[in-house]
């Protein structure tokens, strides 16, 4: 009864927890609830794995309501999609156990139980998005992760934070905007919602320019969501739009637009890498090299050959350790000193030792050193460049790397050789618990940089079935 | 315990006594113990595996795969056991001369000093043992991140600029070249591992060779090929037991052996030497290798007068390695073994000179040997090698690196090895004739000058690497024997090499 409802459940569960985080209004109940259902989240998920790898097809199709598909709204887990809603509730359980100090710093107490609500709201709109085979659901996920994440932002003591709420409000209702045009468009040419459906009338369709004008719609719009978020949380937001959005744009028109993802990425990777390292507040830094490193993953997708595709995917996943890691770290400092500002952090290696340990491997990670998981990445994206014989991607991808040794090189220089100011000199020792959950992480970036099972085995199998799934 | 544990056990010796070095930060005395101990301990270990490769063992660890094509893994061939010999070997004068050298001037936070120089150790070992490419670079990246805030160490503003450009360079060629270069070798080899007679033959022509060739010495950054030698003289900022590792024991060192085992193990001599490949790498070497004895002369600073004769004396190193021939590879293999001992000599001099007068700049050392008559003689000693007389080790290599010319056909790379003496003779020899035969400014006539040495812990290592040098001339019939046993050509071409017949050693 349960497993065949999990699909459900993993939506359904955390936003029933929402609303009694939202009912019981004090802040250490409604962590604990939180806390919970994000464990519970990735048992699911896992369990969700275990049943698309006995699954003969590799797919398990649910039927919401018992409305059969295309019909009705069909939630769709195949290799690549178990493999997201494993990213994303991992990194989800791994961010609510680490976060409860730093929330109480930060966040008034009779606000605290909003927090987690609207945290639980946001898990249940990023685990819908990458669940969901419909084009349309995907579109009401995408708004309910983003309105609560609207409300997150909101919720910061500092009163700028309601004027850049208020900004990422209006982008990302442009944002949402464009999305439902595309998806308007998508349903008009091919007369149907549900993602698997539309792949497969697609290639019916002889005059192509309005499916290039929705791909572009949908592109423009989630492009737009995408690269504001992840200035602000160390939800990986981005990564769970991965899935449909790699279904539809290779099962659709990629031989023909890669070229513009292809020069799209490669932008991001060296504009945003570039911006990076002019920043001179450390969460901006970090927030330009999540835009770079997205880069990377739609290189992936864009070079559409086994490796390529393989390295992208991988991406996800070892990015998503790596930059929460960083942001973990910067969480720890701000905690304890509130400096955010590059130039403050002088000697902080010093005094946070472990922390900053910390921050140096994931910042590794970015560059691609080996032994981490940023040169698993590397190698599948600069492997699948060479074999296309595109020597001039491959001069990309590792110049872009050159680029992130200075901006993480910056801080490092700072928090290690510079002699600590008197504000870093009196910062405590962070949390027992946000510590160890930063430092589980920047451990899991070195094992998983060895140990590649896990990560890039399942990426190259879903590699294959996205390609399988093209011809 | 069997030499293949005995590898695991040299990586882990340095790694953990980075730890308790780190733990006993709060009592120097006892730390610096930890550090001795531990370079004894390494010695010892490393012994036993070159016992067991003497006996003809070729000891490894079982290979973890990463993902397809790429492993992780430990073999010693002749070339790495003799790489981790000396590198272990001189990290024991080495440690001894950092405690007299590091308190004699009274350097700050000289824990994580300690610490990164143990890493960076364990990082040397680690690429010296490496099974395959991946494994070599993954230590070659940790050597350079190691040894990164040995360079900015004092965190003044020229440390700092100096840290930065050795960071750059080293990462950046690494990353920007070399990466590519193991990414295409596995794409057209579908391996990565070393393997006796290359992995490249019949798998590209010989034009995409030599650019494979060139991503690879370029993006060796450590072996500081002209252009991309600029890092070794920024980085003289360092303390001068960190110049003496990046000089001698570890960092340019694992350079120019990356590059003998690309040449060696992915290459082949035979492919290169069929092929061509290699011709142009001979100019561009020879070349780098005069240019830099020529900026050398022009040096005042007495350490950058070093660093410039560090990137000649590692062109010899590479320039081996492009003429191709087994004796060639010999020579290369030596010159690695030889200069480490000379340079390492020179640069103790020279941290020895700073920490007893504080001098660095060559002008002001007139006299100098009337002060210093001990360390001046070593002085003299490291020179001598280095420019290749008898008998001191240097000889060994040159004569070894003449032959291999001759036999690739390239009787002109003589005449520059002899240029190249003579430039080292004009750079390094002024030095010692002016402190010993001119009076110090500040003495008066006719008085004799008090000799006042820098501390013992500095002495002793600089004397004890000194005598390395003339003993290494008598033993290098040794290093010879065990660098004849790398397998340079396919297992099968073996008894036809033989046929052939080689030159005889010394």
């Amino acid at each position: 009864m349960i497993s065949s409802n999990l699909p459900a459940l993993q939506v359904v569960l955390p936003l029933l927890g929402a609303v009694l985080a939202a009912l019981v209004r004090r802040g250490p109940i409604a962590w604990l609830i939180a806390l919970v259902v994000s464990w519970t989240m990735p048992a699911i998920a896992f369990a969700l794995l275990r049943q698309v790898l006995t699954e003969p097809d590799g797919v398990v199709s649910y039927a919401l309501g018992g409305w059969t598909p295309p019909l009705g709204i069909e939630y769709r887990v195949d290799l690549v999609s178990a493999y997201i809603l494993i990213l994303v509730s991992v990194m989800g359980a791994l961010v609510i156990s680490y976060a409860p100090r730093s929330v109480a710093s930060e966040i008034a107490p009779e606000r605290q139980a909003w927090f987690y609500t609207m945290y639980l709201l946001c898990m249940a709109g990023l685990l819908g998005i990458a669940i969901t085979g419909d084009a349309f659901n995907a579109f009401v996920f995408l708004e309910v992760s983003s309105l609560s994440t609207y409300v997150l932002i909101a919720l910061g003591h500092d009163s700028r934070a309601v004027l850049s709420a208020y900004q990422y409000l209006i982008v990302g209702t442009i944002g949402a905007t464009f999305y439902v045009l595309g998806v308007g468009l998508l349903y008009v040419m091919t007369g149907s919602l549900n993602l698997a459906d539309i792949a497969g009338r697609i290639g019916d369709i002889e005059n192509i320019r309005p499916l290039l004008a929705a791909l572009a719609f949908i592109t423009v719009g989630i492009s737009l969501k995408v690269a504001l978020f992840p200035v602000h949380l160390w939800l990986p937001n981005a990564y769970a739009f991965a899935p449909s959005v790699v279904t539809a744009f290779l099962a659709s028109t990629a031989t023909k637009v890669a070229l513009y993802l292809l020069l799209l990425s490669v932008a991001a990777m060296i504009v945003a890498s570039v911006v990076a390292v002019f920043q001179a507040n450390i969460k901006r830094m970090l927030a330009y090299s999540s835009v770079a490193q997205i880069g990377y993953i739609t290189l992936g997708i864009a070079l559409i050959t086994q490796t390529g595709l393989t390295g992208g995917i991988v991406h996800i996943f070892n990015h998503a350790v790596m930059k929460a890691t960083l942001f973990m770290a910067v969480g720890c400092i701000v905690f304890r000193t509130g400096v955010v500002r590059i130039e403050d952090l002088a000697g902080i290696g010093r005094r946070m030792p472990l922390t900053m340990g910390a921050f140096v491997i994931a910042g590794l990670g970015l560059i691609g050193v080996p032994g981490t998981v940023g040169f698993v990445s590397k190698y599948f994206l600069v492997a699948g460049a060479l074999e296309k014989g595109w020597w001039w991607l491959a001069a990309i991808i590792v110049i872009s790397s050159l680029i992130a040794v200075v901006y993480v090189g910056r801080v490092i220089e700072v928090a290690w050789f510079r002699e600590p100011t008197a504000a870093i000199k009196d910062a405590g020792k962070p949390p027992l618990e946000m510590l160890a959950f930063t430092c589980i992480l920047a451990a899991a970036i070195v094992v998983l940089g060895f140990d590649t099972e896990l990560t890039a085995g399942i990426a190259a199998r879903a590699a294959e079935v996205l390609l399988a799934g093209m011809t | 315990m069997s030499a293949d544990s005995l590898i695991v056990l040299a990586l882990l010796l340095p790694t953990a006594g980075a730890g308790l070095i780190a733990m006993t930060g709060r009592n120097p005395n006892l730390r610096e113990t930890v550090t001795i101990v531990t370079s004894l301990a390494l010695f010892a270990t490393v012994m036993g595996v070159l016992t067991a490769v003497l006996s003809g063992a070729e000891p490894r660890t079982t290979p973890v795969e990463i993902f397809a094509g790429v492993e992780f893994g430990f073999s010693v061939e002749p070339l790495g056991m003799i790489f981790a010999v000396v590198a272990s070997g001189l990290w024991i004068a080495n440690s001894i001369y950092s405690i007299g050298y590091m308190r004699g001037n009274d350097e700050p936070r000289q824990t994580s000093f300690y610490v990164c120089f143990a890493i960076a150790i364990a990082a040397t070992i680690g690429v010296a043992f490496a099974a395959n490419l991946f494994t070599l670079f993954l230590f070659y990246e940790i050597l350079t991140l190691s040894t990164y805030p040995l360079v900015a160490h004092k965190a003044n503003a020229g440390a700092m600029a100096g840290g930065r450009i050795y960071l750059l360079m080293l990462l950046g060629t690494s990353m920007a070249l070399l990466l590519p270069a193991i990414i295409w070798t596995g794409i057209v080899a579908g391996t990565l591992d070393f393997i006796p007679g290359g992995i490249l033959d019949g798998k590209l022509g010989s034009t995409a060779l030599g650019l494979l060739l060139a991503l690879y010495i370029f993006g060796i950054g450590k072996a500081a090929v002209m252009p991309v030698h600029y890092w070794l003289p920024a980085a003289m900022v360092a303390p001068t037991p960190v110049s003496a590792l990046l000089h001698a024991v570890a960092v340019v060192k694992a350079g120019v052996f990356t590059v003998l085992k690309v040449i060696v193990y992915v290459f082949g001599i035979d492919l290169l030497s069929a092929t061509g490949a290699s011709e142009w790498l001979v100019f561009v070497a020879a070349f780098s290798l005069l240019m830099a004895s020529l900026v050398a002369l022009t040096r005042n600073n007495l350490k950058a007068r070093l660093a410039y004769s560090t990137v000649s004396q590692l062109a010899y190193v590479v320039l081996g390695a492009a003429l191709a021939t087994q004796a060639a590879i010999i020579g290369s293999g030596m010159q690695i073994v030889m200069h480490a001992t000379g340079k390492i000599t020179l640069f103790f001099c020279a941290g020895a000179i700073a920490v007893a007068t504080r001098k660095t700049e060559i002008s002001d050392m007139v006299g100098i040997g009337r002060r210093m008559p001990v360390t001046m003689f070593a002085f003299l000693i490291g020179s001598l090698s280095i420019i290749g007389l008898p008998p001191f080790g240097g000889t060994w290599s040159k004569w070894w690196l003449g032959i291999g010319a001759v036999d690739a056909g390239h009787a002109w790379v003589v005449a520059v090895l002899m240029v190249s003496s003579l430039l080292n003779v004009a750079y390094l020899l002024p030095i010692v004739a002016r402190g010993y035969f001119l009076p110090p400014p500040e003495a008066k006539s006719g008085e004799p000058v008090a000799v006042t040495e820098a501390p013992a812990a500095c002495v002793i290592p600089l004397c004890i690497t000194a005598a390395l040098c003339i003993v290494l001339f008598f033993a290098a019939g040794e290093v010879e024997a065990l660098l004849a046993q790398m397998g340079m050509v396919a297992p099968t071409d073996i008894t036809a090499t033989l046929a052939k017949g080689e030159p005889d050693g010394p």
